[in-house]
């Protein structure tokens, strides 16, 4: 099932890219589908001629696999966007102009640990009069049902909390907090970004009234994202112009793009039972090299996690220094430590699971991908360790 | 703004090659002992600064020979690149110096020394705060050495440690530029530039001073001053009616009271309004000048035209 082309002919070992919670490889093969959308078949599919209908098989197969890739109804919307920052917030300003701006209801609930593009824009209506409930994580690193359904009041109009978090890797339990929100008649918005490609993503199992997802994510291009919306919820366009999009998302449709996120999501769901079992024994490899070292600790259990993700907390060394001697070695990871971010914040997650604040800056994520190798995790243990220890005899804190 | 800022770039893009250097390889990495403090003919002082919570902790050895001169220098540091590389130059700018001119070696000469060309900072802005905690360390040192409290060692309060700004300097950059935002303060002084810790509270550390308070409370100051300053100026159309009020007194006083007099008369100031067209001056006429035929006439334009020359504006004056 597993398509192994591009492994065997990249023999390169000089770099290693283990942030694919980032951003992920372009699949070939989808790269190889978005080819003659740029020379050949450049049509504009709104126009009346053959240049703009001869791409309209290419678009409904696309839109065939993306319908497909969480088991939407025909009768759904599958909105094409620029990306799940742009799906992300058409749902929570979309609410707002909806149902918030002259409505009854004034509240939304959405966790402390949303994306930006959840947290900011919820943020941002707050200055508009909305009133926000951030709900922190638990020790596990999650928001429980229970939490969403104490912070439902009958004011509110939006619950938006995340499939898995792109930190930690931490699943949230959406099929429970969706039945809350049903049950309350609050609508359910996700952020499925960090989930499509790494866990089942099934919207009639999951009662979502919204789901956003990110091409990029899932070894799709980049600039192209998803917004599910369930028959029935109404919500007014982010972007107003033609008619695009039965006039839910204005702009030129980006054919190549759509068509190569297609293809993604359909290898994304095929590979699901290869991520399940070869990523997830390829990350607990790594996650028990890491944890052999002396005074490490990974944020979450891993029945809770995606299977590709581990976050790592070693005592003594600061987030930042540890990625900046893997990168020396062409390893590529990320950190939650405030000094690699504008910011300066640090990272609310290793608090929040009740680590000492002492901590709080040694965070390190690694996140594979299905073209993550052995002999890469094998690598970077090797590296990992030798980082460790040359900065463990500079630390001042080990 | 702009297009660099647009394309934006890596934080590690913009360090100088010497931080970089100094991250791989640090050359006062380690730690000192006393038996070899004892070797070199010094004492030993070791002065910690941060901590693991705050993201940058650093701890400093210092040999000191019985002239003040600190004969070796070696640091331990948890923190990142830049953290790790500040502490290394900093270790170096003390070694071969007394205990007195290291105490005047700021971050910002640590900084400068880690450039590769003298126009080019050697860290991008967001991370000069790194850099401070070299500043810190010495001066904790410092005070170990001599015994005397850290705080005696400050002669001044620093609001933007990043920059080392004062609150002296931003309070004379607002009051003599008339600064009115807090980026304007930013773009005149450097603080707040860096780590933003002094902006605002809420920042990557809490502080004693923030940009947003001294900016209010400076030009709350400013907007008082100048209040005062109006109270003496005669302008009257600026003036609050209060104000006004107590102006027509002064001038009924001085230039109208004394000619009414001399024919047994007097005013009474009764109210005041700002209209369209001007001011409204309610009087009443008491003494002699009650029922005096000139009062509605000759003495009321008289009356009229000196408040009109004394304070330079549109007056109306009504009887009553």
């Amino acid at each position: 099932m597993f398509y192994n082309g591009f492994r065997s002919a990249q023999p390169n070992m000089t770099r290693i890219y283990l942030d694919n919670n980032a951003t992920t490889i372009v699949d070939p093969l989808v790269r190889q589908a978005m080819e003659p959308f740029f020379c050949d078949q450049y049509g504009n599919p709104n126009s009346l001629h053959q240049f703009g209908t001869e791409v309209h098989p290419a678009l409904r197969t696309a839109m065939n696999r993306l319908y497909a890739g969480i088991n939407a109804a025909d009768t759904d919307d599958v909105i094409i966007t620029g990306c799940a920052t742009e799906s992300n917030n058409t749902v929570l300003k979309g609410v707002w102009f909806d149902l918030m701006r002259a409505g009854a209801k004034d509240h939304i609930v959405t966790t402390s640990v949303e994306h930006p593009c959840v947290g900011n824009t919820a943020r941002f209506l707050q200055s508009l009069g909305a009133k926000v409930t951030f709900l922190p994580v638990n020790h596990d690193g999650r928001v429980e049902a229970q939490a969403v359904a104490d912070a439902i009041t009958p004011r509110t109009a939006l619950v938006s909390v995340m499939w898995a978090n792109n930190e930690t890797g931490i699943i949230f339990p959406v099929k429970e907090i969706g039945e809350v929100c049903r049950d309350a008649g609050v609508l359910f918005h996700t952020d499925a970004v960090q989930a499509i490609g790494k866990v089942p993503v099934d919207v009639q199992e999951v009662p979502v009234d919204f789901l956003s997802f990110s091409g990029h994510k899932f070894h799709g291009p980049k600039g192209v994202g998803g917004l599910f919306v369930r028959r029935g919820r109404r919500l007014p366009p982010l972007l107003h112009g033609g008619e695009q999009m039965a006039n839910k998302r204005a702009g030129t449709v980006n054919v190549a793009s759509v068509v190569g996120m297609g293809l993604a999501m359909d290898l994304a769901v095929q590979n699901l039972d290869y991520e399940d079992r070869e990523v997830r024994r390829l990350r607990d490899r790594l996650e028990d090299g890491l944890l052999a070292l002396p005074d490490t600790m990974v944020v979450g259990r891993r029945e809770l996690r995606v299977p590709n993700t581990v976050f790592l907390s070693v005592r003594g060394v600061e987030g930042e220094a540890l990625l900046w001697d893997l990168n020396k070695a062409g390893i590529a990871a990320s950190t939650g430590s405030a000094c690699a971010s504008e910011s300066l914040e640090a990272s609310p997650i290793i608090s929040a699971i009740g680590a000492g604040p002492e901590l709080s800056h040694t965070g390190v994520r690694l996140s594979l991908s299905r073209f993550t190798t052995e002999a890469e995790v094998d690598a970077v243990i090797r590296v990992f360790r030798r980082a460790v220890e040359r900065l463990r005899a500079i630390s001042s804190a080990y | 703004m702009g297009k660099d800022d647009l394309i934006g770039g890596a934080l590690w893009e913009f360090y100088s090659k010497k931080v970089s250097e100094r991250m791989d390889s640090p050359r006062h990495r380690g730690e000192i002992t006393e038996a070899e403090a004892a070797s070199l003919g010094g004492r030993l002082v070791v002065a910690d600064h941060g901590a693991e919570a705050c993201g940058d902790a650093v701890r400093l050895y210092w040999v000191v020979d019985p002239a003040g001169v600190i004969k070796a220098a070696k640091f331990k540091s948890f923190g990142c690149g830049t953290a790790i590389a500040s502490s290394d130059m900093m270790a170096e700018l003390c070694v071969g110096r007394t205990v007195d001119e290291a105490s005047k070696i700021t971050n910002l000469d640590v900084e400068k020394a880690l450039r590769d060309s003298p126009e080019v900072p050697a860290v991008p802005p967001q991370k000069m705060h790194c850099s401070v905690m070299a500043y810190d360390v010495i001066k904790k040192a410092v005070s170990l050495y001599k015994g005397v409290d850290l705080a005696s060692l400050e002669t001044e309060t620093i609001v933007c440690e990043c920059g080392r700004v004062s609150l002296g300097t931003i309070k004379d950059a607002i009051r003599l530029n008339d600064l009115k935002s807090v980026e304007d303060v930013t773009h005149y002084t450097k603080a707040g530039g860096f780590c933003k810790s002094c902006v605002a509270p809420g920042g990557h550390e809490k502080r004693r001073y923030y940009l947003v308070d001294i900016l209010r409370d400076t030009r709350a100051e400013m907007a008082k001053e100048k209040m005062r300053a109006g109270s003496t100026s005669d302008d009257f159309a600026s003036m609050t009616l209060v104000r006004k009020m107590k102006a027509v007194e002064k001038v009924l006083d001085e230039a109208v009271r004394g000619m009414l007099a001399a024919d047994g008369g007097d005013v009474e100031l009764v109210d005041l309004k700002d209209t369209p067209e001007g001011v409204e001056i309610y009087i009443s006429y008491h003494g002699a000048c009650r029922g005096c035929p000139s009062a509605g006439a000759g003495t009321l334009a008289s009356i009229e035209g000196v408040l009109r020359r004394k304070l330079s504006h549109p007056i109306k004056v009504v009887p009553v």
